[in-house]
């Protein structure tokens, strides 16, 4: 039987379990609803709680434990037969028993019974039924995806029943315990705030999950290349060409990239603040209700627009737009149309990346710089301030924390932003100072390292999931500090 | 010219009241916000170095007439102003003044002290500091002394004149946004119930301030306790759901009062 | 004289007023107002800029050029040798870009012999018309020998020229499309064979090498999927979290941890999101690469700290009194939540889910590392089949060299934009709405 077939009659069971259970409440209630301690519904839901919760955990438990178990079983009889050493060959002949054991299903029985006498090649008639395997079956290979197949359908039947079973029994508990005094109601709101529990401990597990997979892949990344190598490096250049040979590894010079980085965020964040920040200020100082209610959401479009149309803006129309610009510049000043600005450069992607931060800053200065009380407007207009000396002087100053947390929140987005530069930035990993001239940043070169069919041994790939984690470091801190910020600013003024 | 001793200055002032100089004149003043009719034609003059006070129940206008003295209101979207008010015989709603100017001679202090979140120093000198009134540092130094020994407040605070302003207690607070307004040198002083968020001793002191004030500046108050109007001022106005119902001696008010409403009033029959 | 006797003027008009130095201080004023201005303005110009490139550029591709003409499906061309009942791979291999030719040069008249000409002619079809046209034999092999009039795809090339998007001004050798084949062009649409119509393919087809062919049809099945599977498991899943975190959770140190993580991976760069995606779903529990599943998954865990984020607030917006007042009944605290708090928070939870989901749909770089960079062309039938995604569409087609295709990738903005305008739109309309003040 199929897991959804399972999970389905598990459902099926916890309805009619449901249903029952209700019956019985309102039975037992003699007509007076209040002689019961809850409704009859939760009298049902506890009931079917009782049969479906154990059934599927088991069920659960069941999937990760039996591949295992299997695995095991399988390799332990392989390795009898065929006296593999290695772990890595084991894997890898066991990734062939897999393959086979998954094609021979597609056979019909005569079929099998002439490949296991040798009358037919058994790769070439997976290979035309869609099964490619990587080498040719010998025969221990065959017995073992044999083996396999008869392992796992046991262990499929097996699971069926007891998933069943404990379901029934389950079932059976839940209608038993239903009685005038019994607290269902209780009973089923205790599994629904675990359930709210666990929803919110998903947060953590994410969390859990970036850092734990990340230092994993970059201790194995560290394994083939020093961490000395990686993070003082400056020359990075990872040699494709000799991906997988591990005497000719390539460079992975982390300092490029992060020059890149911080040089487009700095950019960026050099057209974005001042634009930014001036706009919030208009905004929450100057502006009529009218023009407010207008401008603050189509800035606010800004941020809506998905960053890969902001990459092709950048490609398409910016970049361009600057080389010509500056051709023409060059030309009218030396007489030599030589552009200076490239089309891909540090500029087109830092003003690019400028624009799509623009509403970052303006909307979060904008919540800030209103959040500062209107006391402090008043006292300082009744002293005969002008409105700009009291920006400037009282709410900008009193505002300052709240707005450094908002521009670091800012950089980090700057830091961790990707399809403008993928797009915009550039491919060449150079430590360089000239904003024309391309250069390129950590999340290009994950990118770059982890699209198309590469394995996941080598330390090309790997080499992503080191620049992940650092920028995820970055970023955490970035974020980190910035929230802690905000959250003491808006304390003070609450 | 006589010398004339403080205590007789003030008995002198005080039987001089009606003939004191009317420093701010208002004339059918009105106040709109929005739709919504604040004040009616309200006509109140303010008298040179005298203390103003204007009470009356919650929501009767006085606040808003105060605002009204140094264009505060131009502030609130919506709020409109009609009819006269003078500083100095000239029209503050006129487009020659300008009301930057206006503020620096109309000071205000707000009910609740709103120091700047600086230094003790640095909020008392930002009014001189925005209006360029001190060219050195050492006169800035000197007008933030005097202007804290005006507001009795210069020997409380002097070790610490670099430690932020919100650090103080309320009543020191109240008193260092009473240096803030006096170190501009203004001619009037407004004060929004300058004492509703202070305790009694507090309360004590700054009224005390008010006092000693008066020689020098001519100071309007709102407040809601009668008391306190009582023990301050001069003169007296009386607002009711918009309308100036009375204006009149302080005294003569207390003991007194020539309408019945000042009388309900003050008997506390509503308030 | 005393102090008294002083006549009735203020003192203040007898001493000089004061210089504040109002003037400078007032332009000081307007200088600084005039910068806040342009920095909205700015903006403004920016956003207007952005979308002017892009609708300039994008608009023509929702036309399409395509030739209609008769086309004789030749025994000869197809299956010269009559194998076609033997083989059936004959009718897989034929020549059928030659009918599109012959039939074109029949319509123009070309002589037959002029190698250079008829290859001219041949460049007008696009080489979809080789697909097409297999397609229809293969349907029905009886048409074979028969003259039907078939709708052909014209060539990129053709079509940008129709669109008058090719420079003529430049010399010929260098221009995509020579005097003569515009010629033929003119005498095609005059004889109302070339013609431009609704460019449904754009949004039918699949990926294509051919600009004229590609179509975002399969990238946005593959979004479909993904929004839908995010939309199943991240509400409920961020309703949840948040219910607990703002109506039960105990204020101690788990809760704090939980609440600063939160917050912290609304901030994450969506590219990690990718390397977890890849290392976890793909190398970790060996789900299928491409599959919209491990997108939609991955889009989960990011779209969750907004959904919680916007829930939190709105179960805040609640007023404390509507609780205490179910409370006051004997309603249990749970009771009290999901009979009365969430449906009045639920306004603000939807909205901020859409606003989620908005963000998720034109998420792209997360989709990259776990391998939805594929040349899917057919629709994938479920979400564990390969699939790409319409952002991602976006992607590959802006790093194709050929011109069209930035006029494809503008269209497929549009398009995006567009969907991301009506959710943007729903979720305004929602607040508006629904929207309740205490």
């Amino acid at each position: 039987m199929t897991t959804s077939a399972i999970i389905m009659i598990i459902i099926g069971l916890g309805i009619v379990t449901y249903l029952v259970g209700r019956a019985r409440a309102v039975t037992l209630s003699q007509g007076k609803l209040s002689n019961m301690h809850s409704r009859p519904v939760y009298y049902g839901a506890y009931a079917a709680i009782c049969a479906m919760l154990p059934a599927l955990a088991v069920l659960v438990v069941w999937l990760i434990a039996a591949p295992i178990v299997v695995e095991k079983a399988v390799k332990t009889s392989l390795s009898e037969t065929t006296q593999e050493i290695s772990v890595a060959t084991g894997n890898l002949t066991f990734g062939t028993v897999r393959a086979i054991a998954g094609g021979l299903t597609k056979l019909t029985p005569e079929e099998l019974a002439r490949a296991k006498a040798g009358e037919i090649n058994l790769r070439e008639i997976l290979g035309a039924r869609g099964v490619p395997l990587a080498s040719e079956t010998d025969p221990a290979m065959v017995a073992a995806a044999e083996d396999y197949n008869a392992l796992n359908a046991t262990s499929r039947m097996a699971m069926t029943g007891v998933v069943l079973l404990v379901g029934l029994l389950g079932a059976a508990f839940g209608l038993r315990r239903i009685a005038a005094r019994f607290r269902a109601r209780n009973g089923v709101e205790r599994v629904i705030l675990v359930a709210l529990i666990a929803a919110s401990c998903i947060a953590i597990l994410t969390t859990v999950g970036i850092v734990g997979s990340m230092l994993s892949e970059t201790l194995r990344f560290f394994a083939s290349v020093s961490p000395s190598e990686f993070f003082f490096g400056t020359v990075w250049d990872p040699r494709f060409s000799a991906a997988g040979n591990a005497n000719s590894a390539g460079q992975f010079g982390l300092l490029p990239l992060l020059a890149g980085t911080l040089y487009i965020a700095f950019v960026a964040m050099l057209f974005a603040v001042p634009i930014g920040l001036f706009a919030a200020i208009y905004m929450a100082e100057y502006a009529s209700p009218m023009l407010r209610s207008t401008a603050k959401p189509l800035l606010e479009v800004l941020a809506g627009i998905p960053s890969i149309v902001y990459g092709f803006f950048a490609l398409i129309t910016v970049g361009p737009f600057l080389r010509d610009l500056s051709a023409n510049l060059n030309g009218l000043v030396t007489g030599n149309y030589q552009s200076f600005i490239q089309a891909q450069s540090v500029l087109t992607a830092g003003l690019v990346m400028g624009i799509m931060l623009i509403p970052f800053v303006s909307s979060l200065s904008d919540d800030i710089i209103t959040q500062v009380p209107r006391a402090m407007r008043d006292g300082s207009l009744g002293l005969g301030a002008t409105r700009s000396e009291t920006i400037k002087r009282v709410i900008l100053p009193a505002a300052l924390p709240g707005i450094v947390g908002a521009l670091l929140l800012t950089a980090s987005r700057a830091v961790g932003e990707t399809m403008i530069v993928v797009l915009a930035a550039g491919v060449a990993a150079r430590m360089q100072l000239n904003p024309f001239e391309p250069m390129t940043t950590v999340t290009v070169k994950i990118v770059n390292q982890l699209t198309g069919d590469l394995e996941f041994t080598s330390p090309q790939t790997l080499v992503a999931f080191a620049l992940g984690i650092t920028l995820f470091v970055i970023t955490l801190c970035l974020n980190i500090y910035a929230l802690y910020i905000v959250r003491k600013y808006r304390e003070q003024y609450e | 010219m006589n010398i004339i001793t403080d205590t007789a200055l003030e008995k002198a002032l005080d039987a001089k009241m009606n003939t004191t100089p009317l420093k701010m004149i208002g004339k059918d003043v009105s106040v709109y916000y929005g739709d919504k009719r604040a004040l009616f034609d309200v006509n109140l003059n303010v008298r040179q170095n005298t203390v103003t006070a204007l009470i009356g129940p919650s929501g009767c206008g006085k606040s808003t007439f105060l605002r009204c003295l140094n264009r505060m209101n131009d502030t609130i979207d919506h709020c409109r102003v009609t009819g006269l008010i003078t500083l100095d015989e000239q029209n503050i709603y006129d487009s020659a003044i300008d009301v930057v100017e206006l503020r620096a001679r109309v000071g205000m202090v707000f009910q609740k002290p709103n120091p700047f979140p600086k230094s003790i120093y640095e909020n008392v000198a930002y009014g001189p500091r925005i209006h360029g009134l001190a060219r050195t540092k050492s006169e800035m130094d000197q007008i933030v002394e005097s202007s804290l020994q005006k507001a009795g407040l210069f020997n409380e605070v002097k070790d610490r004149l670099n430690e932020p302003g919100t650090g103080l207690s309320g009543g020191q607070q109240q008193r260092l946004c009473i240096a803030r307004a006096v170190a501009v040198s203004p001619e009037v002083i407004l004060m929004d119930e300058p004492c509703s968020a202070l305790d009694p001793i507090a309360t004590a002191r700054v009224e005390e301030l008010i006092h000693e004030l008066r020689a020098n500046y001519t100071i309007v108050i709102v407040t809601h306790s009668m008391q306190q109007a009582a023990r301050v001022s001069q003169r007296t106005a009386m607002f009711h759901m918009g309308n100036l119902v009375e204006e009149n001696d302080t005294d003569k008010m207390f003991t007194n009062p020539d309408d019945q409403r000042t009388q309900d009033y003050i008997m506390g029959r509503f308030g | 004289m005393t102090v008294l006797d002083t006549p009735s003027v203020a003192r203040s008009s007898v001493t000089p007023r004061r210089d504040i130095g109002i003037k400078r201080r007032y332009a000081a004023e307007r200088r600084f107002r005039l910068y806040g201005m342009l920095a909205i303005a700015l903006g403004i110009i920016f956003l207007a800029l952005l979308l002017w490139s892009v609708f300039s550029k994008g608009y023509t591709a929702f036309q399409q050029t395509t030739i209609t003409i008769p086309v004789t499906f030749s025994a000869e061309i197809i299956d010269p040798r009559n194998q076609r009942e033997t083989d059936p791979k004959i009718l897989q291999a034929a020549n059928y870009p030659l009918l599109a030719r012959d039939a074109l040069v029949k319509a123009l008249g070309v002589n037959p012999s002029d190698r250079v000409a008829v290859r001219s002619v041949s460049a007008l079809v696009s080489a979809s018309a080789r697909t097409q046209l297999r397609d229809l034999v293969m349907a029905d092999p009886t048409i074979i020998g028969t003259t039907q009039t078939v709708t052909l795809l014209a060539d990129a090339n053709i079509d940008s020229a129709n669109k008058g998007q090719i420079d003529l001004s430049v010399a010929e050798t260098s221009r995509k499309v020579n005097d003569r084949q515009l010629g033929w062009m003119k005498q095609l649409s005059e004889a109302g064979v070339l013609q431009k119509s609704f460019n449904t393919g754009l949004f039918t087809s699949g990926a294509s090498s051919r600009p004229e062919a590609a179509g975002i049809g399969v990238a946005f099945v593959g979004s479909l999927y993904m929004m839908l599977i995010v939309l199943v498991l991240a509400l409920p899943i961020g309703v949840a979290a948040s219910i607990y975190l703002e109506e039960f959770a105990p204020k101690n140190r788990l809760t704090d941890l939980i609440e600063v993580n939160i917050n912290n991976l609304a901030a994450v760069p969506s590219i990690v999101y990718g390397l977890l995606g890849l290392s976890i779903f793909i190398n970790f529990a060996g789900m299928p690469r491409s599959a919209a599943l491990v997108g939609a998954l991955v889009l989960t865990l990011m779209t969750l700290p907004t959904i919680i984020i916007a829930t939190r607030a709105a179960l805040k917006a609640v007023p404390p009194s509507i609780r205490a007042a179910a409370l006051g009944l004997g309603a249990s605290k749970m009771q009290t939540i999901f009979h009365h708090v969430l449906p009045l928070a639920a306004p603000g939870i939807l909205t901020g889910t859409i606003i989620g989901l908005a963000h998720a749909l034109g998420e792209t770089a997360p989709l990259l590392l776990i391998g939805m960079v594929a040349f899917v062309v057919d629709y994938p039938g479920s979400p564990m089949e390969p699939s790409t995604a319409l952002p991602v569409q976006i992607y590959m087609w802006a790093n194709e060299a050929e011109r069209a295709f930035v006029e494809r990738t503008s269209g497929a903005i549009i398009v995006l934009l567009l969907f991301l305008v009506v959710m943007n739109m729903g979720a305004i309309l929602l607040r508006r709405r629904f929207e309740r003040r205490w």
